[in-house]
């Protein structure tokens, strides 16, 4: 066991440095000249303050260099120069060629936000998913069913920031039923904090669990097939047991699986969610930082968190698959 | 014959039908039988015979939507089919409980089997969780489970297929049922822990005086424990009668054809013969007798009715308790080359 976990930390870590390396490189091989916008800022941009500011800023030098210099940073503090001189402590994300603000000092401030509106609408989309498909799987080939299927398709048809944005219109704006949706910090007020992200919760949720319905579904129907759901009926037991106590138990598995592989997915409905309901989180700043002009180092440090978040998520899912399953604890 | 009160299971005119796109499957067709306490009723046909279906209707676990079943089954004097859930509930596992083929895929892969045990214990009895695992640890011991009680906590994949059905057995016999279905409890294992289970199954019956259908496509596995044999043949029942009868002098071609190919029992060793010719498709039986195809004293019937009639399941006269159906008359020898090509 200390072997896999060490293993699988070690390719965690291998995956999130190879994405740092990526968008790095992309970033100062393409187009766009960070320097360019920092130049404008200070009055008319001549071809000469144009290389001075790239050569303070550190451009000038080879991608290896500044990359050599950013990972640095990460564990001593350093000065960066963004159109005048920041200390930027360790661990260093670089410095906001927007708000010159550290990076890293930004992301802590925004990043209880996101978290708090990805885990809480993954909490509804599993629950609601997973009730659902285990139902619909039950009553497999009735109306109710066919209604469950029919529905969960209709609903992720429709784009996810259409699906979004139809919401806050309708039930926000129009119908007046979520006051003050929005971020308050959890530590603040927790009541503020439920009732400002029931409806992103909700939206996110319901978004997402009628994908997990479909997946719940179609694990469960299998797994009610199973020799051993036929043992658990014969002894008796009540076909609630049968298919929450035994059924579930198995069919969970796999969907465990997929919600570790569909982090990504939640990441991005969550960085809509985020810019549709007006919350300040990571995501809404990475999408500003995506707008010309860009802002490297947000999107370098919102790309990693990601990278981070997809990892550290499929560890914790081959982790928990271990806690379900036994035969793989034991093998 | 025993009659049905002080049965403690009566079949009467069971019948179990799989409608699918291409017509119905006539798994089980107008099966009768009783089997009194303590007694063991050995159920021998081929594979695809209709014994699971059979069976799986003992404890009214076929899915409605699937099967259509009609007849009567009274276990311990309650009827199964058509009851509603919760009547079937409280009769699964308390009055009639089922021993299954393959005791790897009887036994949820993710609980330990103590726990598995105790469940079926607490379905029926309102006792605490730690009563219901002592009593599973019992049970375990009284199968045969070496060190009971720490092996209770093992998963099924770290225990043999011999131990894993000793679980499934322990399960079965917890709330010491009134009827146990065994449906081919040894086909899955190995041959070397085959015998001890059977050795098991007689001596916890014998025990606890539960009534035994044990189910089997090998004449072998039920010739020395069963009280009364009844042979199945396309869904339908073909022959009946006291196992020692049966086996002694079979009354009709099939049954006569099953001891030949089976060891220690009709041939020698180095003359076994399996029945040539295979089963009938459920889904379009043949006219007539079910086994005219196959069988090599259809031309010998006067009139060809073994392909246009099917014979009555009537008692052997002269011989207490035994039943056949087969046109042909009681006295025609079933000799030695007689049957099959
Ligand atoms: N759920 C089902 N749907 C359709 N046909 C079935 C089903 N279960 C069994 N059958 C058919 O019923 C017949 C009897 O099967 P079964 O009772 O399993 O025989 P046995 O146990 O004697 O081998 C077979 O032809 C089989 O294909
Ligand atoms: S009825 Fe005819 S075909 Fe059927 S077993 Fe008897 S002799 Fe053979
Ligand atoms: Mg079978």
């Amino acid at each position: 066991m200390a072997g896999f976990v060490a293993r699988r930390l070690t390719s965690a870590l291998l995956v999130v440095t190879l994405t740092s390396m990526f968008v790095f490189a992309l970033f100062f091989l393409g187009p766009g000249n960070p320097a360019g916008p920092v130049c404008e800022a200070q009055g008319r941009c001549t071809p000469e303050r144009l290389a001075a500011i790239e050569r303070q800023m550190g451009l000038d030098q080879s991608v290896v260099t500044q990359y050599a210099a950013f990972v640095r940073g990460l564990v001593v503090d350093r000065t960066v120069v963004v159109g005048g001189e920041h200390t930027c402590a360790a661990p260093c994300l670089g410095i906001s060629y927007g708000s010159r603000q550290e990076v890293t000092e930004e992301l802590a401030r925004r990043f209880p936000a996101t978290l708090s509106v990805a885990v809480g609408g993954a909490t509804i989309y599993l629950l609601v998913g997973v009730t659902t498909g285990s139902l619909a799987a039950r009553w497999r080939g009735t109306t109710a069913d066919r209604l469950l299927v029919g529905g969960s398709l209709l609903v992720s048809s429709v784009p996810y920031y259409l699906l979004a944005l139809l919401a806050w219109i309708v039930l926000a704006l129009q119908w007046g039923l979520f006051p003050g949706t929005g971020y308050t910090p959890l530590t603040e007020d927790p009541v503020a904090w439920a009732s400002g992200l029931l409806l992103p919760w909700l939206v996110l949720g319901v978004a997402g669990s009628t994908q997990y319905a479909r997946y719940t579904r179609g694990a469960m129907v299998e797994t009610l097939g199973e020799d051993y759901i036929t043992t658990a009926r014969a002894k008796g037991l009540s076909p609630r047991r049968v298919v929450f106590g035994h059924g579930l138990r198995a069919a969970i598995a796999p969907v465990l699986t997929i919600f570790g592989l569909d982090m990504a997915a939640l990441l991005a409905g969550t960085v809509f969610t985020e810019q549709i309901f007006g919350i300040d989180g990571v995501g809404s700043w990475a999408l500003e930082a995506v707008r010309a002009p860009q802002d490297f180092p947000v999107l370098h440090a919102t790309v990693l968190l990601g990278a981070v978040l997809v990892v550290v998520a499929n560890l914790v899912v081959d982790l928990a698959y271990g806690l379900v399953d036994p035969r793989v604890r034991t093998s | 014959m025993t009659s049905a009160a002080d049965a403690a299971l009566a079949v009467r005119d069971l019948t179990v039908r799989f409608p699918t796109d291409a017509g119905d499957v006539r798994a089980v067709t107008g099966l009768s039988f009783t089997v009194r306490p303590g007694q063991t009723l050995g159920v021998v046909g081929e594979s695809g015979s209709g014994k699971t279906a059979a069976a799986t209707a003992l404890l009214g676990l076929h899915d409605p939507r699937r099967a259509r079943v009609t007849g009567s089954v009274l276990v311990a004097g309650t009827e199964v089919v058509g009851a509603r859930e919760p009547v079937l509930r409280r009769l699964r596992g308390r009055s009639v409980a089922m021993v299954f083929q393959d005791p790897t895929s009887a036994l949820h892969p993710f609980y330990p089997v103590g726990r598995q045990v105790a469940e079926a214990y607490r379905a029926h009895h309102a006792v605490s969780r730690a009563d219901a695992a002592e009593r599973a640890v019992a049970m375990l011991d009284r199968v045969g489970i070496p060190a009971a009680r720490s092996r209770a906590g093992d998963h099924p994949h770290q225990l043999s297929g011999g131990m894993r059905q000793r679980v499934v057995i322990a399960m079965a016999l917890v709330n010491g049922p009134a009827v146990v279905v065994a449906d081919e409890p040894t086909t899955a294992l190995d041959v070397t822990v085959q015998a001890d289970v059977l050795d098991l199954l007689r001596e916890v019956q014998q025990e606890t005086g539960t009534a035994l259908v044990h189910v089997t496509h090998d004449l072998g596995v039920v010739a020395e424990t069963a009280d009364r044999l009844l042979v199945m043949y396309a869904g339908r029942a073909v022959e009946a009668g006291p196992a020692r009868d049966l086996l002694a002098r079979p009354r009709m071609p099939y049954t006569w054809g099953l001891l030949q190919s089976t060891p220690d029992l009709g041939a020698r060793e180095e003359r076994l013969r399996p029945v040539p010719g295979s089963p009938p498709s459920l889904l379009t039986p043949p006219d007539g007798c079910p086994f005219h195809p196959r069988c090599a004293f259809a031309e010998t019937v006067p009139g060809g009715r073994c392909g246009t009639d099917l014979p009555d399941l009537v008692p052997v006269s002269g011989e207490t308790g035994r039943l056949r159906r087969c046109h042909l008359p009681e006295d025609v020898p079933l000799g030695e080359g007689q049957v099959g090509p």
